[in-house]
């Protein structure tokens, strides 16, 4: 919103101020000031002028060749301006002087000499005019300065309106004007409104309400015999520095008010509405709106009709068959207050956003629309003398909100600002901004004015905000608490999470990538993966981006998709959440999983699937001080290859899998490649307890190696072998490892290392013998041969 | 006897100056003072001698097993020491200079932030939470003080699920599962992902990050509240941070700030990057609203409490000079593998 200090002058006397240090206590107390912009400062030695011949310009169909009375002299001006006229009083820019920050100068134009210029509106910065000169009133002295004359010098800033949501009394100059009183101690002038029981006896205006539960307060009245058309020049400069196109008085007028007290206004031509009805309609239609478009009228939209035709969209805009014409000379005038919410969504579901709208939408102080009606016969009748009003000001207030009183201690503010602010300073803070103050030194009880009272301020800490942001956050002492601290322990899944990115990181090399929640059916299809039906978002703005991942596989491998020709060797991981469909109770079930892609097109599939499987070993030794059980499992997704699925569990749970890249995916993605994954569920985890590391002391004295190989068939996994030597009990058996295998041709042959030792003495071959035949013979059970 | 004994000195020395390796040495040795070697060949022929000849002959045949020993000793020395130099000479010299190999990985810019964050808030008596990214309007708004109808709800262009669940649109929505779960007094941080229904630019981002905090205590005011978030910001910013405080409308906050920080850049001077104000808006906080007090459980005549929100992504942007917010979820190795302990 765009904020005229001249305006708000008007209202508090800032003389002596620093004006732009009050705008920057305003952005620290109130409202964030988004720029500051001086008027009039790129304009000067402009006076008043009156063109005393005009002649065509012998070389020229445009210009003209003009003498210019200054009141002093007559000079020469060549002027291109369609609308010059001999007697008309102008705004003429002497030679020395300056326009929109352009130095005017004697110049030759078109062999003529020209020693100054005529103005636009547009070139005097003051409206976007530039069809012809701006035409001033005949009776002004000549060569006076027209800055004297006309308010063209002003400070306007631009507050943030979103930083104003929540303050609709903000939305006009006279609530700044308050704060600013607040903010230096000095006085609100009252505004300046006609008395309107002086019309009490005239004819009431005709309001029905329809719609109590929406319609808050609708005052009108009707003035007639309005002659003046165009508004005082000084109006239409504050218009346009605020951001609004002068049009004619009476619309004008309705625009400069509700800039003025935040209050929206709409003028009828009283030859098409003389009677107000506020109601909605149950059948749909189209209603014309007087920017010229036809807008979609629906069962929610709360309208202004006189009789059964509908003239406006209540709080957004007016229709284009009743609005003010060139000929209009009597209005209805509307100063309402309709329910914020209803104005709010009619505006969004016509994408028709108005000053008016907007307003509504922050939940006007409905006290506010008398003031407004009155305000505006009052500028009415001084900028035409002969405007009459012929209606009583009448007011249909519906629906009244609650007076609201507040009581406090001064405790309760020591305690919630941790500061010491003086009584005083409280009661003066808070009659400044308009709250009706009782306090008896130390117990407050104060009411809430009417303005603020419509959500803004309902409670005691709302009370505090009002206090403290007057009194200024940059003057606050500022101290530490005095809670009592206790020692944090990062919880196991934090730590887990922690440790998982430092060992995949900077052990095994991985790269940590952030990827979305929802699956990509883009990208999904390049790699041939199908989307697993799963819960969706049902407003996405992307239609490829709905339904919600299952898995951190198939973001991992688009993402090892997009990274192929980064090198040839990577792998990539990502601790984040998936949706593994709904819960009993019908929640997301949601899931913080650990993904890793390894991708590679130097070392084989089988290389690269055991150096996962090794990764997921030594996270598993690091994390929980046991290793993961690996086993042969079920492929649950399309894309986890057949014959290499593996099952990863932990403390009887299962945690995840690990898998290959089934063919048909890794042709899609590059087929000379390998591509293996993995994924951990690390809620599970974080429930399961490990091991405390088990400290044995070595033994002093050697232990045996034996090494006994076996002959094994290719379809027998090692698990087999290890679940022999694992159901005995073998004393002295320390440790077993497999030394390596040897791959022949009907089956494979297994070299174990059985090491035996003892706490007590050094073994002898003959005393372990025993313990290797029951190794043997457990081995033998499960069909195994040992080779000799 | 006597020729003999300068016969075998002299060959001793020849052999001697002739071998190169401790096996000849070893030869050497063997020739001359072994069992059968011509020192204890001679040794063994005194028993033919007798008398004096024998005692002055002794000594002299002594007197020579003891310089050859001593010879082959100090041999062996000089041969080793040489053998040594030999192996350092012969030894190739490594280029130092050569690329060094930094193929270590990498972790995602918002993780490097977050755990210094972390650090820094643990260091000061506060918990970490985590939090779900599906929640329901309850947790996301309704809690919040953020009721139906609010234009709060339009502002925050929500995700909304199928099951009637939402994506969280911020951090703030932890709230209430907080103070649930821990009560008064606390102090919790709860970083989390929050997602917003926008279209992506450099700028705008529909997954991001966020990082919420609150405090909550008897007699908890605004002068607490200030000095905690300068006290924050100047460990995050690892210097003297500015801040200042504005008033902000958030719902869940009463009174609500909008805190600035002096610019990083120019310290307060104004420069391009804080359009020449000098200041930087950093995170909304405020005093937590008693209605949000209340729908967590808590007192408000005995408790209250401040919250504070910091954009982690934002300040990871920050902290790296990343232009494009886009970068920080491309999942581009690019991008991502210069981020480095």
């Amino acid at each position: 919103m765009l904020v005229s200090m001249n305006w708000i002058k008007e209202y508090v006397d800032l003389s002596g101020l620093d004006c732009e240090a009050l705008i920057h206590q305003f952005t620290l107390s109130t409202a964030e000031v988004e720029d500051i912009i001086y008027k009039g400062r790129d304009l000067s030695g402009v006076i008043v002028a009156r063109i005393v011949s005009v002649e065509n310009h012998p070389n020229s169909k445009k210009l003209h060749l003009l003498k210019i009375d200054t009141g002093s002299d007559i000079r020469d001006c060549v002027c291109g301006a369609p609308n010059v006229r001999e007697g008309m009083t102008v705004a003429f820019a002497t030679a020395g002087g300056s326009v929109g920050g352009m130095e005017i100068r004697t110049a030759m134009v078109g062999g003529y000499e020209s020693q100054g210029m005529c103005c636009s509106e547009a070139e005097l910065g003051i409206s976007a005019d530039h069809s012809g000169l701006m035409e001033l009133p005949d009776d002004l002295t000549l060569g006076t300065d027209i800055k004297t004359l006309f308010a063209i010098e002003d400070t306007i800033f631009e507050v943030d309106n979103k930083s104003l949501t929540n303050r609709p009394d903000l939305w006009g100059h006279y609530g700044i004007a308050r704060e600013f009183a607040a903010l230096t101690g000095r006085a609100l002038k009252p505004v300046d409104v006609a008395d309107c029981s002086a019309y009490k006896d005239l004819p009431a205006v005709a309001i029905e309400s329809k719609e109590d539960e929406l319609l808050y307060r609708y005052t009108s009245v009707k003035l007639a015999n309005i002659k003046t058309k165009v508004s005082p020049i000084n109006m239409r400069i504050r218009l346009f520095y605020c951001g609004v196109r002068a049009i004619n008085l009476l619309t004008d007028l309705t625009n400069y008010i509700m800039l003025e007290l935040g209050q929206p206004m709409h003028a009828f031509d009283l030859r098409r509405v003389s009677s107000v009805c506020v109601r909605r309609f149950a059948d749909p239609f189209e209603f014309q709106t007087l920017d010229g478009t036809m807008r979609a009228i629906d069962q929610n939209t709360l309208m202004i009709c006189t009789g059964d035709t509908p003239v406006a969209i209540a709080g957004v805009m007016g229709g284009l068959d009743s609005e003010i014409e060139d000929d209009t000379d009597s209005c209805l005038i509307e100063s309402a207050n309709f329910d914020g919410v209803s104005v709010r969504k009619t505006s969004s579901r016509l994408g028709l956003r108005t000053d008016a709208s907007m307003r509504y939408e922050k939940v006007l102080d409905p006290e506010l629309t008398i003031v407004a009606a009155a305000r505006f016969i009052k500028l009415a009748t001084e900028i035409d003398s002969g405007v009459e009003v012929i209606s009583s000001v009448t007011d249909c207030y519906v629906r009244h909100y609650d007076k609201i009183t507040i009581d406090f201690d001064k405790a309760f503010v020591d305690r919630y600002t941790g500061i010491d602010l003086p009584v005083s300073r409280i009661e003066n803070t808070l009659t400044a901004l308009g709250f009706g103050v009782r306090c008896d030194g130390v117990n407050f009880s104060v009411d809430v004015p009417s303005w603020r009272a419509t959500k803004d301020v309902t409670i005691r800490a709302d009370i505090i905000e009002e206090i403290t942001r007057i009194y200024g956050y940059d003057n606050f002492t500022i101290e530490t608490t005095e809670s009592a601290l206790s020692p944090v322990r990062p919880s196991v899944a934090a730590s887990d999470e922690d440790e998982i990115k430092t060992l995949l990181v900077e052990r095994f090399g991985l790269h940590e990538i952030h990827s979305y929640l929802w699956c990509d059916a883009k990208k999904w299809k390049e790699m041939g993966i199908a989307i697993e039906d799963n819960v969706r978002i049902v407003n996405s703005i992307n239609p490829e981006q709905v339904c919600l991942r299952n898995s951190m596989i198939p973001t991992l491998l688009a993402s090892v998709n997009d990274n192929k020709l980064y090198a040839p060797e990577f792998g990539i991981f990502e601790i984040a959440k998936v949706i593994d469909g709904l819960k009993a109770d019908g929640t997301c079930n949601e899931r913080k999983r650990l993904g890793i892609a390894l991708f590679s097109r130097t070392t084989s599939e089988k290389a690269l699937f055991f150096r996962l499987r090794d990764t997921l070993a030594a996270l598993s030794r690091s994390l929980r001080h046991e290793i993961f059980v690996f086993a042969s499992g079920e492929v649950t997704h399309a894309w986890q290859h057949p014959k290499n699925t593996a099952s990863v569990s932990f403390g009887g749970a299962e945690l995840g899998f690990m898998s290959t890249l089934h063919p048909l995916n890794l042709n899609k993605i590059d087929k000379k490649a390998a591509i293996v994954f993995a994924e951990i569920d690390l809620d599970t985890l974080s429930e399961l307890d490990g091991k405390e590391i088990a400290y044995n002391a070595p033994s002093k004295f050697p232990g045996i190696d034996i090494d006994l190989t076996f002959a094994v068939g290719k379809d027998v996994p090692y698990a087999t072998l290890e679940s022999a030597w694992k159901s005995l009990d073998c004393e002295f058996l320390a440790e077993v490892g497999l030394v390596g295998i040897y791959e022949e041709e009907a089956q494979n042959s297994v070299t174990v290392r059985f090491t035996f030792v003892s706490d007590e003495k050094t073994l002898s071959r003959a005393e372990v013998t025993p313990f290797v035949d029951q190794i043997i013979a457990a081995i033998a059970e499960k069909g195994i041969s040992v080779k000799q | 006897m006597t020729t003999k004994l300068t016969e075998i000195r002299a060959e001793f020395e020849a052999r001697l100056a002739a071998l190169s390796d401790l096996d000849a040495l070893e030869q050497v040795r063997i020739a001359f003072l072994g069992k059968k070697g011509s020192v204890t060949e001679l040794l063994k022929d005194l028993k033919n001698v007798s008398g004096e000849e024998k005692r002055v002959l002794g000594q002299e045949i002594n007197l020579l097993k003891r310089e050859c020993e001593e010879r082959i000793a100090a041999t062996v020395q000089d041969l080793k020491a040489k053998e040594l130099e030999r192996m350092v000479n012969s030894a190739e010299s490594y280029d130092i200079t050569l690329p060094a190999d930094l193929s270590t990985g990498s972790y995602h810019p918002i993780t490097m932030v977050r755990k210094e964050l972390v650090q820094i808030f643990a260091s000061m008596g506060f918990i970490v939470e985590d939090y779900f990214e599906v929640t329901d309007d309850y947790h996301c708004f309704e809690a919040l003080n953020i009721p139906k109808n609010h234009p709060a709800r339009d502002m925050q262009d929500t995700f909304y699920l199928d099951n009637g669940q939402l994506l969280k649109t911020h951090t703030s929505a932890a709230q209430n599962a907080i103070m649930r779960k821990y009560g008064a007094p606390v102090r919790a941080i709860f970083p989390g992902r929050c997602f917003r229904n926008e279209s992506i630019d450099a700028c705008h981002e529909n997954t991001f990050f966020q990082m919420e905090g609150i405090m909550i205590d008897e007699n908890i005011s605004i002068s607490n509240l200030i000095y905690f978030m300068k006290t924050m910001l100047s460990e995050v910013f690892r210097k003297d941070i500015k801040v200042r405080l504005r008033p902000g409308f958030f719902p869940f906050v009463e009174p609500g700030f909008e805190l600035d920080i002096s610019c990083l850049i120019c310290g307060g001077d104004g420069c391009p990057s804080c359009k020449n104000s000098g200041w930087l808006e950093l995170c909304p906080c405020g005093m937590i609203h008693p209605n949000v007090l209340t729908a967590g459980g808590i007192d408000t005549d005995k408790y209250t409490g401040f919250a504070f929100g910091l954009g982690l992504t934002r300040l990871a942007m920050m902290k790296y000079g990343i232009k494009d917010i886009r970068d920080l979820n491309s999942g581009s190795l690019k991008t991502l593998t210069q981020f480095h302990k």
